[in-house]
């Protein structure tokens, strides 16, 4: 009984809940600004990649790079974002990003995030040459504070 | 719920008013007369069976007098159920969420939930619960003033819990700090807030059967577990009908987020092309395979799985290479 009253439910809840699906690029007045901040998200990625493969294993643990990985990170979050976060450049007006209005409805509050940032980053570049477990310890830091703002403040795809 | 009782009273009022009338009346009224004896037994079965559908079940109070939780074992039933998730305050950190004061909300098509205080403070949170309290509330959706819980509190999914983890979790909820916070009532419109109505929405969505009907061994029933019964996995991950019933033809694969933008992906083995590896880093730290990190609610989750020891990581990870590939709805 239950299966025949819900079957249409459940037929019209999928072509609800059917979203249209477009993988968008950054488009509009905002799309540099867009475009740029995610340009440094790559920027971690790449660095964090690469500690990241020494902390599982699957890359031999190296010192200097990771020293020179961590201190990218660090150089990366201190970088002046100036200009790159204008007031409209959020995710329900715009295309191709995942930048919730919260980040401004919401500020101060993502400066202080953004500060965790740099501190995790900056004494993450003083301890991930001092050896594996100081790279693992650190690099759990940065990944908190990383999520901190993409917890609040980032769309689900 | 004592709307239900009032209206039967109503009926029953009717019922006699009307008899006492058509009695004075001639002959010729015999046949209104007892069509309206029908259509009143009529309204009266339906005044019955809606109250029959709309009374919450509950455990026998003795139910759990002979189980000892062990505090211990709690704790990994609290950290595989996610229960800081919600229960945690707004501005918790990793450091904070363990005081369970409640607060954060949920913005659902059908109102604002907010998560109560269940802190073990006696009075603003559940520190006078007892185990069958906790019990009633996790696998029959009722509070302990018999009234119905509304499903924002995943019960669809505590259902399928073992009692004795609900005993465990008990023992480990006494052991967490006390918040004074006093909780704050859902924020609903007519009809979602009648909580009357979520009798029939039970009848019509809470399932205790499995999705998955047949695991092959031990790892994969555990995955299934902490998947089905505790994990609610399925609550963001599976697309809902109109009335808010899970569908389970599309177990896990993905749906609009329940609360807020944006979308939760789909986890059937049709999109998720994450290796086990992947799926274990991403569990324990939070770094996806290209090396971005965990947000939104999933980022909560992570928290809770970080703490999870590796073989029930691999169980869920297991348990995801069996669901049924879905694809993406088109």
């Amino acid at each position: 009984m239950i299966h025949k009253f819900t079957a249409p439910l459940l037929a019209g809840a999928i072509a609800l809940t059917a979203p249209a699906f477009v993988s968008a690029e950054p488009d509009g007045p905002f799309a540099r600004q867009i475009i740029a901040r995610q340009s440094l998200m790559r920027l971690y990625a790449f660095n964090i990649g690469t500690l990241v493969g020494m902390a599982k294993g699957q890359v031999e643990y190296d010192a200097d790079t990771a020293s020179a990985a961590a201190a990218n990170l660090a150089s990366l979050a201190a970088l002046n974002q100036q200009g790159m976060w204008p007031p409209g450049s959020d995710s329900f007006d715009n295309e191709g990003t995942r930048a919730l209005p919260e980040i401004w409805d919401k500020y101060p509050d993502i400066t202080k995030k953004g500060a965790a940032l740099v501190a995790a980053t900056a004494s993450f570049a003083k301890t991930a040459g001092t050896g594996l477990d100081g790279l693992r310890a650190g690099l759990g830091g940065v990944g908190d504070a990383c999520s901190a703002c993409h917890k609040a403040y980032r769309k689900p795809k | 719920m004592p709307v239900l009782p009032a209206t039967r009273r109503i009926a029953n009022q009717n019922s006699l008013g009307d008899g006492a009338k058509t009695t004075t009346r001639t002959a010729g009224a015999s046949v209104t007369r007892r069509r309206l004896f029908l259509a009143l037994s009529g309204v009266l079965a339906i005044v019955g069976a809606g109250y029959f559908l709309t009374a919450p079940n509950r455990f026998p109070d003795a139910a759990f007098d002979q189980i000892t939780g062990d505090a211990e074992a709690g704790e990994r039933v609290f950290r595989a159920a996610g229960c800081a998730s919600c229960h945690a305050a707004p501005d918790a950190t990793r450091e904070t969420r363990l005081i369970l004061a409640g607060g954060r909300y949920f913005k659902s098509p059908f109102g604002t939930f907010y998560a109560p205080n269940i802190s073990s403070d006696p009075v603003a949170g559940i520190g006078n619960w007892s185990t069958t309290d906790l019990a009633n509330a996790l696998i029959h959706g009722t509070s302990p003033a018999n009234r119905h819980l509304y499903p924002a509190l995943p019960y669809t999914t505590y259902i399928r819990a073992d009692p004795r983890d609900i005993a465990d979790l008990r023992s480990y909820l006494a052991t967490l700090p006390a918040d004074p916070t006093p909780s704050r009532a859902h924020d609903l419109a007519f009809p979602v807030n009648i909580r009357a109505g979520l009798g029939l929405w039970k009848a019509l969505f809470l399932r205790p059967d499995w999705v998955i009907t047949e695991v092959a061994d031990e790892r994969l029933a555990r995955g299934r577990y902490l998947v089905e019964a505790l994990g609610h996995c399925g609550e963001c991950h599976t697309p809902r009908n109109i009335l808010g019933g899970l569908v389970r033809t599309r177990w896990l694969a993905g749906a609009p987020n329940p609360n807020g933008p944006g979308t939760i992906p789909n986890i059937t083995p049709a999109k998720l092309d994450w290796s086990d590896d992947d799926l274990l880093g991403y569990f324990t730290t939070g770094f996806k395979p290209d090396f971005d990190t965990v947000g939104g609610e999933m980022a909560e989750v992570v928290e809770n799985l970080s703490a999870l020891p590796e073989e029930d990581l691999r169980a869920i990870i297991a348990y995801l290479r069996i669901v049924a590939p879905v694809q993406p709805a088109p």
